[in-house]
């Protein structure tokens, strides 16, 4: 018995494995709070960078479209107006689709089987590159559209927006291949509020006699609501950041126009641009601009966290 | 109605994937994969993608390397050690708001920090670079992956192993993390196949190549990859090089959406056999 007691009193950890225990804890306290650092670092990275050109050309920066790398002058209107027009307009065309198709998945208008083969061939899509999406802008979707366009123009030519005679690369087909990026992330996402609004809900709805289409509208997509709005807030964030397809698509080109038919920027197809062979105060203001970026996106997305959170429990 | 939005929606998609797959699947041949692309220009023949398939998997290699540690190590501090407080949620937060970083803002800041400053031994465009911004898209995916995957592990096997005198990061490494491997390897995967398509982060990081990496020294160079050749070859006038950027595509495309179902048909398969 007292041998026994001895044995028991030394089943007590060597020092060694106590320290591997407090190292490795140590370690993925460290490695985890990697994540804060490295967001600190690249908003405090971009934003030094920016400096010189944030305290010569100021706010000014942000309402000025001239980029004139000889005068050293330098104004972003133009590319932030394209980022804000082209994932707005894109937005405004992916809710209605992505929300529509979303219901049509979670409904039972037709079978299970095809229901789910319609949404992972949608959810496939969003793993498909933007490059690859660009190449495809460019070699099949511009030619799609051109008759269309030229249409646009010749009777909406006094909407400011169609305005010009379409170019063969525009900020419209940008607007267009970003529909086909968005419409994977909206539809998934509404997809999987819409099945969580519980069954109940819907049953109560048909049981005081409301048809398929009301209980839809006044039942059914108001309880996922706040999901929706949470999935288009990181679509928007995407949109906004996108930058190879719309590089592509977009013609480049820092002339200010209403038009959506002439070529235009954003502020990532102006980095993907011109980063490579800038130098001297271009840099700066690139950075300038990336700094612009980052905080809207940076806003978009707490936005659509904070939206997530605060909703997620409701039911 | 709804069917309306599902044609709208889903017809130019099965027409993209399909045109993709036929187009680009017609420039396949064996020479693709072995010769250099030639400069684009002067002779009709464009050759071939083999120093940009070997430097898409050299640069997403990279970022795996860099990517994986840190999001598993993060990611098991985030299941296993924090309880819920305000640091583990801020961490959580800063890993959605990291995903939702804009791809070239990671190009931007590697630029930045790496490139301009020639801290790599006095390289500065090079593949190693370009590894590191696409470590930075890779991270959130695998931290997420980690800390849910680890979630999922039922309580009483932690118990068992630290009541029969184990310590806790015998039991991380030895119990939870082997019965979580699969969901965090399914996560990883796709976070690796998602990053090998990135373009923006390399495209004044990693930089193009036109020639064959040789050697080990070659990491401190400009290095090629299939998405910004599929970038670079898209804009150039000649036909060659936009069949070029094609078969690049199909077998970009090809390579990601077979990782992709191959990860969900085995995601599905868990599900069923899974047993708790």
């Amino acid at each position: 018995m007292e041998e026994k007691l001895a044995l028991f009193k030394n089943r007590k950890r060597f020092g060694i494995e106590k320290n591997i225990d407090v190292i490795f804890k140590n370690t993925a306290l460290v490695l985890s709070s990697f994540v804060a650092i490295l967001l600190l670092g690249i908003v405090l990275v971009v934003f030094f960078q920016s400096f010189e050109s944030f305290s010569r050309y100021g706010l000014k920066f942000l309402v000025t479209s001239e980029w004139n790398p000889v005068k050293d002058e330098y104004g972003a209107f133009t590319a932030i107006y394209g980022t804000l027009i082209t994932s707005f307009l894109s937005l405004l065309i992916t809710i209605p689709l992505g929300v529509g198709t979303a219901i049509f998945i979670t409904e039972d208008f037709v079978p299970k089987v095809f229901r789910e083969i319609i949404g992972s061939f949608v959810e496939l899509l969003a793993a498909i590159p933007s490059v690859v999406l660009g190449l495809w802008a460019i070699f099949v979707m511009e030619p799609f559209f051109r008759d269309f366009f030229v249409f646009l123009h010749n009777f909406f030519g006094w909407v400011p927006l169609f305005s010009t005679e379409p170019t063969g690369r525009n900020s419209l087909l940008a607007i267009l291949i970003l529909v086909v990026m968005l419409l994977p992330i909206v539809t998934s996402i509404a997809r999987d509020s819409l099945n969580q609004v519980p069954k109940k809900l819907r049953n109560a709805s048909y049981g005081i006699g409301a048809s398929r289409w009301k209980t839809i509208f006044s039942v059914i997509l108001p309880a996922a609501l706040s999901g929706i709005m949470a999935g288009v807030l990181l679509a928007l964030g995407r949109a906004m950041g996108e930058t190879m397809a719309v590089t592509m698509i977009i013609g480049n080109s820092n002339a200010f126009s209403w038009s959506l038919l002439s070529p235009g920027y954003t502020i990532s197809s102006m980095l993907a641009n011109q980063f490579g062979e800038a130098d001297g105060s271009q840099v700066s203001s690139l950075f300038y601009a990336a700094f612009v970026l980052m905080i809207l996106s940076l806003v978009v997305n707490i936005f659509a966290q904070l939206l997530v959170k605060k909703f997620s429990l409701k039911y | 109605m709804s069917l309306i939005c599902v044609v709208i929606a889903v017809l130019p998609l099965i027409f993209l994937v399909t045109y993709i797959l036929i187009k680009g699947g017609a420039q396949i041949t064996p020479e693709l994969f072995t010769l250099e692309p030639n400069p684009p220009g002067d002779d009709l023949d464009a050759g071939g993608i083999n120093p940009a398939l070997i430097g898409t998997l050299i640069i997403t290699t990279i970022a795996s390397i860099i990517a994986i540690p840190v999001g598993v190590g993060g990611g098991i501090y985030l299941a296993e050690y924090s309880k819920g407080g305000p640091f583990s949620r801020f961490i959580r937060f800063g890993v959605n708001v990291l995903a939702g970083v804009p791809s070239i803002i990671a190009g931007v800041f590697i630029y930045a920090l790496i490139v301009s400053t020639k801290i790599l031994f006095g390289s500065m465009y090079s593949g190693l670079a370009g590894g590191m911004a696409l470590s930075i898209l890779m991270l959130p995916t695998v931290i997420k992956t980690t800390d849910e995957g680890l979630k999922l592990v039922p309580n009483e096997l932690r118990y068992a192993s630290l009541g029969v005198g184990a310590s806790m990061y015998t039991t991380i490494l030895n119990i939870t993390l082997p019965s979580a491997f699969r969901s965090i390897a399914t996560g990883v995967v796709l976070g690796i196949a998602r990053a090998a398509g990135e373009t923006a982060p390399l495209i004044f990081t990693a930089l193009f190549s036109y020639y064959y990496i040789t050697g080990f020294g070659d990491l401190f160079y400009e290095m090629g990859s299939l998405a910004v050749l599929i970038y670079n070859f898209a804009l150039e006038p000649y036909d060659a090089q936009n069949k070029l950027a094609w078969a690049a595509s199909f077998i970009l495309v090809l390579s990601i959406l077979s990782v992709n179902i191959f990860s969900r048909i085995l995601a599905a398969f868990t599900e069923k056999t899974k047993r708790v």
